[in-house]
């Protein structure tokens, strides 16, 4: 796995353990066939546009729209997972109290609820005879059917990406350090501030990437709260999906790769930034 | 909880007053009692509003209407005919995931060879694809308009919109799960015991049974638990390649957003707490796996 390996002139080492052909092109026939030509094909379909006719896709209204819309509420949603989350993570890690355990478990739910049993939990619970919905409608707060409706279930699916990136984070830096700072004077804010933030933010902004990347391609549990209004609550996913509905499959993957780039930059974010936090604490040369 | 305080403090600040050190050593890492609560608190109603609330309005809502229409709705064709198709799906892409993942994680930490850090990213890709695209790109292969679809229609073939889609979606979707499992478990493990078996004459395919699968049976047992709860309860990608067709390519969750629409919420609901349940145990099982896989590291 070490960088040195892979740029040395040993291709593979000399090993009495059998099955390295036949193994490694299984898994190349297989990676291929289910997923680099699939995905190849998103390159061959956007290769019939010309440049042109691909900015004219990306860049109408609708499109735009939709963009603005997942990148805008997937952000949001990402940035209140990045706070809750963090809060979350201290009560779980730092204090003892009855019910952390069941909490602890409580976290993993978004992870293994199915999304369109998320989304219609959801919906019923924020429409106006919903538990939540008949609280908020007299305060006049609409949250099923508009754009607040998909930002709270991008919260819902986004928030075990950061608990899960920063809690083994937190749980692993090293007590000595809080207590060396203590000891030389630092108020507990500050060792908070100076010492404990810097050690998790890697993981803070790793969590945060991972949590966006998600709600950006998320599907199942937005459309049945978003309402599906072209212009005003329609995500980029069911933008791909109403194309591909009306045939229009140049148009669909055109849709696709821009939302693909943007995970796989992120991808190329966390990738980065693991990397980075392994080299600061020395994990790494 | 007095004596060994002391005895570490005193090692950091041996010439302070010895009540003061106690006092700070058990202090230093501690938060005042309001930041505990209240940290508490907001994890609590936090967790209460945005998660255990919308999972008990599953079941809340699936008996609405009383047991009867529970276990009406449960025992209608349709849904009985998608927890079928939901099974069959499973079964297929899980069994082909599982296989895949040994077989993959056995090249990549028995032996070094280059570019193997691109292979593990390439593997990876899958969960960084929105599902709707997983499905995209198996429409712009097989659909009526897609490269092979004239071929296949000429050839009476059906994929999209049938279970050979559904499956190839579903195996996209979860195709890292089993392996990313299995991966850091056999490099920590490494090739001694396989070498050792190897030289006493083992062949290659009983040195694999008998010494490394009982070395990674909890990992990929916890691999294969994820991969099937998301198998089963996949939405975005089959949707896109199933057809909806009620009783014959809609999937459990296919089925729900059917009866959701179809304002038969009840109904939606009852097939949605089998889905919510499903969660629970492999929940639930996932918790007492996780506790046999750090047995097994820590020996």
């Amino acid at each position: 796995m070490s960088r040195m390996s892979s740029t040395a002139a040993v291709i593979r080492r000399k090993s009495v353990i059998p099955g390295f052909e036949i193994t490694l092109w299984t898994t190349l026939f297989w990676l291929s066939l289910i997923v680099l030509i699939p995905l190849g094909s998103l390159a061959l379909k956007t290769a019939e546009l010309s440049v042109a006719q691909f900015l004219d896709v990306v860049t109408s209204r609708r499109a735009l729209h939709a963009f603005e819309l997942s990148f805008g509420l997937s952000f949001a949603a990402a940035c209140v997972n990045l706070v809750f989350g963090t809060i979350v993570v201290w009560a779980l890690v730092r204090y003892r109290f009855p019910g952390r355990r069941l909490l602890d478990a409580v976290v993993d739910i978004p992870f293994a609820l199915p999304t369109a049993v998320a989304g219609i939990a959801l919906t019923s619970l924020y429409a106006e005879s919903g538990w939540v919905g008949s609280l908020l409608a007299p305060l006049g707060v609409k949250v099923a059917f508009t754009p607040l409706g998909i930002f709270v279930a991008l919260v819902f699916i986004g928030l075990p990406f950061v608990v899960r990136t920063v809690q083994p984070v937190l749980e692993d830096i090293d007590k000595e350090l809080e207590e060396a700072s203590a000891s030389l004077g630092a108020s507990r804010w500050t060792t908070i501030r100076r010492v404990l933030f810097p050690g998790i933010l890697p993981a803070l902004l790793t969590g945060f990437s991972l949590a966006f990347a998600r709600a950006v391609g998320e599907y199942g549990s937005v459309i049945f709260i978003a309402g599906n209004l072209p212009n005003v609550s329609e995500i980029a996913p069911l933008l791909i999906v109403i194309r591909l509905q009306e045939f229009h499959y140049a148009d669909a993957t055109a849709i696709a790769v821009v939302m693909l780039l943007v995970s796989f930059s992120m991808l190329f974010v966390v990738n980065a930034l693991q990397r980075w936090s392994e080299v600061r604490l020395g994990r790494r040369p | 909880m007095t004596v060994v305080p002391m005895v570490e403090a005193e090692l950091f600040e041996p010439r302070r007053n010895t009540d003061t050190v106690v006092a700070r050593r058990l202090d230093v890492r501690e938060d005042p009692t309001w930041a505990r609560l209240s940290v508490i608190a907001v994890t609590v109603i936090f967790l209460g509003v945005f998660i255990v609330l919308p999972l008990l309005n599953v079941f809340a809502q699936a008996f609405a209407k009383g047991a009867a229409a529970y276990y009406g709705a449960l025992s209608a064709p349709d849904t009985l005919s998608a927890i079928r198709l939901t099974l069959v799906v499973a079964v297929i892409s899980v069994g082909a995931n599982a296989l895949f993942g040994l077989i993959a994680a056995w090249a990549i930490t028995k032996f070094e060879f280059r570019g193997k850090n691109l292979l593990v990213t390439l593997i990876d890709l899958p969960f960084s694809v929105s599902p709707v695209i997983a499905g995209l790109v198996f429409v712009l292969l097989f659909g009526l308009q897609g490269y092979l679809g004239p071929w296949l229609s000429d050839h009476n073939i059906k994929i999209i919109f049938a279970l050979p889609g559904i499956v190839l979606a579903t195996i996209f979707v979860t195709f890292p799960f089993v392996v990313r499992e299995l991966i850091p478990l056999m490099q920590e493990q490494g090739t001694e015991q396989e070498e050792a078996a190897l030289s006493l004459g083992a062949s290659g395919l009983r040195t694999f049974i008998r010494i490394t699968l009982p070395n990674v049976k909890w990992a990929l047992l916890y691999g294969v638990l994820l991969c099937n709860a998301r198998a089963m309860g996949e939405f975005g990608a089959v949707s896109v390649v199933s057809g909806h067709i009620r009783g014959q390519t809609n999937t459990m969750p296919l089925e729900v957003e059917a009866l959701y629409n179809g304002y038969q919420s009840a109904a939606a609901f009852a097939v949605a707490s089998l889905l919510a349940l499903l969660a629970l145990v492999t929940l639930v099982t996932k918790i007492i796996f996780e506790a046999h896989i750090a047995k097994g590291r820590t020996p």
